[in-house]
């Protein structure tokens, strides 16, 4: 159905609500590359105008994406829980904001929400919402996840420990895990990028991180971040997967380019779980996504990429997954130009992610050739950091020498715990302490090796050897 | 300096590792912060990058290399009018603008003949890969290029061009093969990469999966004499089973990988 706003004697006219969605959405490069975004500010205001007096029950009649084109959409349509969502049945999308900053809205009422939102209603209400309306509301949202680590719980901030490395190098990979380790890095997982997709190189990957895992006992999982069929041949050749990962997208189409869909993902899952490798829960999928992956894939149906985005993180929810994170800044200037626009969405993301139940880490980073640089990123990471963010990257000051991009570093997750008061995960801690990496809850003042990894670097050839 | 003072910066002691990747490492800490030496360098590292980003292509510079080497050269303008429009605007990019297009056409004698293979060269998002290394890429191609036999396309300069920018090069010189040399993404330690593309049977609206690409050419990366080893592999077997891209690549990739699981942090 047509939507309008009258503003003075001009009458702005949206013709469904994928486009009224489209041109309420805050300014983005993507959705004007892909003509869909508002042509004047005044049209985006109206459009959000008119959103902001849309019953939320609306989504559940009106999909943006046909239901019998999209398995996303069917999804998220038959998984829609209505008891849960019978507190804000009778809402717009503007009380809906209203209800979500009141103070009876509380961690408890937003957990119990999350099965009666859709990602379409959340991604609605983000796009009337400000920056400090983003962090307020996820701040108050609860999401706690479990494998050998806890993650999520209030006031603890924890990182994947990336150290990736051009050509998969053992040492080279050994080297920046233990930089990491030594700057208390890696309570959300040690992660790998790999550079090959060769089945028996990511095996070698999986099996040397379990081996630091269980020798060094690090209460956490590793992930070596290739495609989910990879992984699937992986468990069957014994290899000791503890996280199973994938790249996701928000249509049917998009995660076709990504070579899967539900089928194979639940697959995935399945296989992960019966290895049964969690000690203190069975959270082990970890979701990766970014606003842009449906448009880039030619797959967005004439839908904003910030909906997009939110509809990937139905997917997410339906296998509990341990880790989910926005790759905000990775995708290029053609669909988020400039700090300005990150930092925007990468708080979008983590809001509408929270608000849907989901464990939000986020990958604060960005490309040389967007307009953006570090500043940019202490702004967002300091945001996430206030808004509750579940983890976010660590990596050997900040350069990402596989992937050639710039993320945060060992220092930025040091920074944040300081000015934040935030500390690593709970048995992570205890175990930074055990070995004399923290002293009284924080960074160590001397530069000591612990005794563990002294033995270890005592083990490599002299320099001038080498 | 009497005094001993306690250091300000807190050093790693294991900056021996470094010998083992390019990874920033062992950079030390000032209380928990990054210290001002390594700051600075990565500022300049991301200043070079971005500049690289910017630079304009210097089409006179890459014209009169390739006039030494013998070949003259077609300059070109993508529809993308400046960097900020080729950086918001990836569809502008990959097409020729008017005057281009036009002169392209304009200059090919016989429609009918047609060449064997289009070299272009495209500022991409590294105009500093381009000065660099597309020229000197060219001393070690071109001469392999000779035992061929294949017939040579003029070789185009397009300024503010995408990768796809070569297939209506291609379309309109009648091309049977494309060879785009382009400023890749530049990363933090490598601001002056290049990478070639190779499409056979260009056409408007050939994808990325029609094509092979050789990246990381560069002082540190990949060789002259490596990378042209490789795309002659490439250009010979698209020629021969006329094709490129995703079905291409899959054979190439034979070489055997050294797997190893140990390192130091596992081995005893």
């Amino acid at each position: 159905m047509a939507y309008t706003q009258t503003i003075g004697s001009t009458t702005y006219r949206f013709d469904s609500l994928r486009q009224l969605m489209a041109q309420a959405t805050p300014a983005r490069a993507g959705d004007v590359v892909a003509g869909l975004a508002a042509d004047t500010d005044e049209a985006r205001v109206a459009a959000q105008m008119a959103l902001a007096e849309v019953p939320l029950k609306r989504f559940l009649t009106e999909a943006l994406i046909p239901y019998e084109d999209d398995e996303i959409t069917r999804l998220i349509i038959d998984g829609h829980d209505a008891d849960a969502f019978a507190p804000v049945a009778h809402l717009t999308v503007g009380d809906f904001r209203d209800w979500l900053l009141s103070d009876p809205a509380g961690a408890a009422e937003l957990a119990a929400l999350a099965p009666g939102l859709t990602p379409e209603m959340v991604a609605a209400v983000s796009k009337i919402m400000r920056i400090q309306d983003l962090i307020l509301v996820a701040k108050k949202c609860r999401v706690v996840t479990r494998f050998r680590s806890t993650l999520g719980l209030d006031g603890r901030l924890a990182t994947r420990l990336q150290p990736n490395h051009p050509t998969d190098d053992p040492t080279g990979i050994a080297a920046s895990v233990l930089d990491g380790l030594l700057y208390g890095s890696g309570d959300a997982v040690i992660g790998i990028n790999p550079a090959s997709d060769n089945i028996s190189a990511v095996m070698a990957l999986m099996e040397m991180l379990d081996r630091i895992i269980e020798r060094y006992a690090i209460p956490t999982q590793s992930c070596v971040l290739t495609h989910v069929t990879t992984h699937l041949e992986a468990i069957r050749r014994g290899a000791p997967v503890d996280l199973v990962f994938q790249s996701i997208a928000g249509t049917e189409a998009a995660n076709r380019s990504f070579g899967i869909d539900l089928a194979l993902l639940d697959e995935a899952h399945a296989a992960a779980l019966a290895l049964g490798r969690g000690t203190l829960g069975d959270n082990l999928m970890y979701f990766e996504t970014g606003q842009g992956s449906a448009l880039s894939a030619n797959a967005n149906h004439g839908v904003d990429q910030q909906t997009c985005e939110t509809r990937a993180y139905a997917v997410a929810r339906r296998y509990r997954p341990l880790l989910v994170n926005t790759v905000v800044g990775f995708i290029g200037p053609e669909y988020l130009f400039d700090g300005r626009q990150i930092i925007r969405a990468g708080l979008e993301d983590h809001f509408c992610g929270k608000l849907l139940g989901l464990p939000m880490g986020c990958d604060v980073c960005y490309t040389n050739h967007a307009e953006a640089d570090q500043n940019d990123m202490d702004v967002l990471l300091t945001l996430l950091g206030t808004a509750g963010c579940h983890y976010i990257m660590g990596i050997p000051g900040s350069d990402d020498i596989m992937l050639n991009y710039q993320t945060t570093s060992f220092h930025d997750a040091l920074y944040l715990r300081r000015v934040l008061g935030l500390r690593p995960a709970p048995e992570f801690e205890t175990w930074l302490a055990r070995m004399g990496i923290f002293e009284a809850g924080q960074q160590g003042n001397g530069n000591a090796v612990p005794d563990a990894f002294r033995r270890a670097l005592a083990q490599l050839p002299r320099e001038t050897d080498a | 300096m009497s005094r001993k003072t306690p250091a300000l910066v807190t050093e790693d002691p294991w900056g021996t590792l470094r010998r083992f990747t390019d990874a920033r490492i062992a950079l030390g800490r000032s209380g928990v912060s990054l210290p001002t030496h390594p700051h600075l360098a990565f500022q300049l590292a991301h200043a070079q990058a971005r500049d690289a980003v910017h630079l304009p292509l210097d089409v006179d510079a890459v014209a009169q290399g390739l006039a030494a080497l013998g070949y003259p050269a077609i300059r070109l303008h993508s529809a993308a009018r400046d960097r900020r429009e080729y950086l918001q605007r990836p569809d502008l990019g990959r097409v020729l603008d008017a005057a281009s297009a036009q002169a392209l056409s304009a200059r090919r004698p016989d429609p009918a003949a047609g060449v064997d293979l289009a070299i272009v060269i495209a500022d991409g998002l590294s105009a500093t890969a381009v000065h660099h290394h597309a020229v000197a890429l060219l001393h070690t191609l071109i001469p392999a290029l000779a035992d061929t036999g294949w017939s040579l396309a003029p070789i185009a300069i397009v300024e503010q061009g995408r990768v796809a920018v070569g297939d209506p090069v291609a379309v309109a010189l009648g091309a049977r093969m494309v060879a785009v040399l382009i400023g890749e993404r530049p990363g933090l330690s490598s601001p002056d990469s290049l990478g070639v593309y190779v499409t056979y049977a260009p056409r408007r609206g050939s994808t990325d999966a029609e094509r092979n690409c050789i990246s990381n050419i560069r002082t540190a990366g990949l060789s002259y004499d490596a990378a042209t080893h490789t795309l002659m592999y490439l250009l010979r077997e698209a020629m021969r089973r006329r094709i490129s891209g995703v079905r291409l690549k899959d054979e190439t990739a034979t070489a055997q990988r050294i797997v190893s699981r140990g390192s130091f942090l596992t081995d005893d």
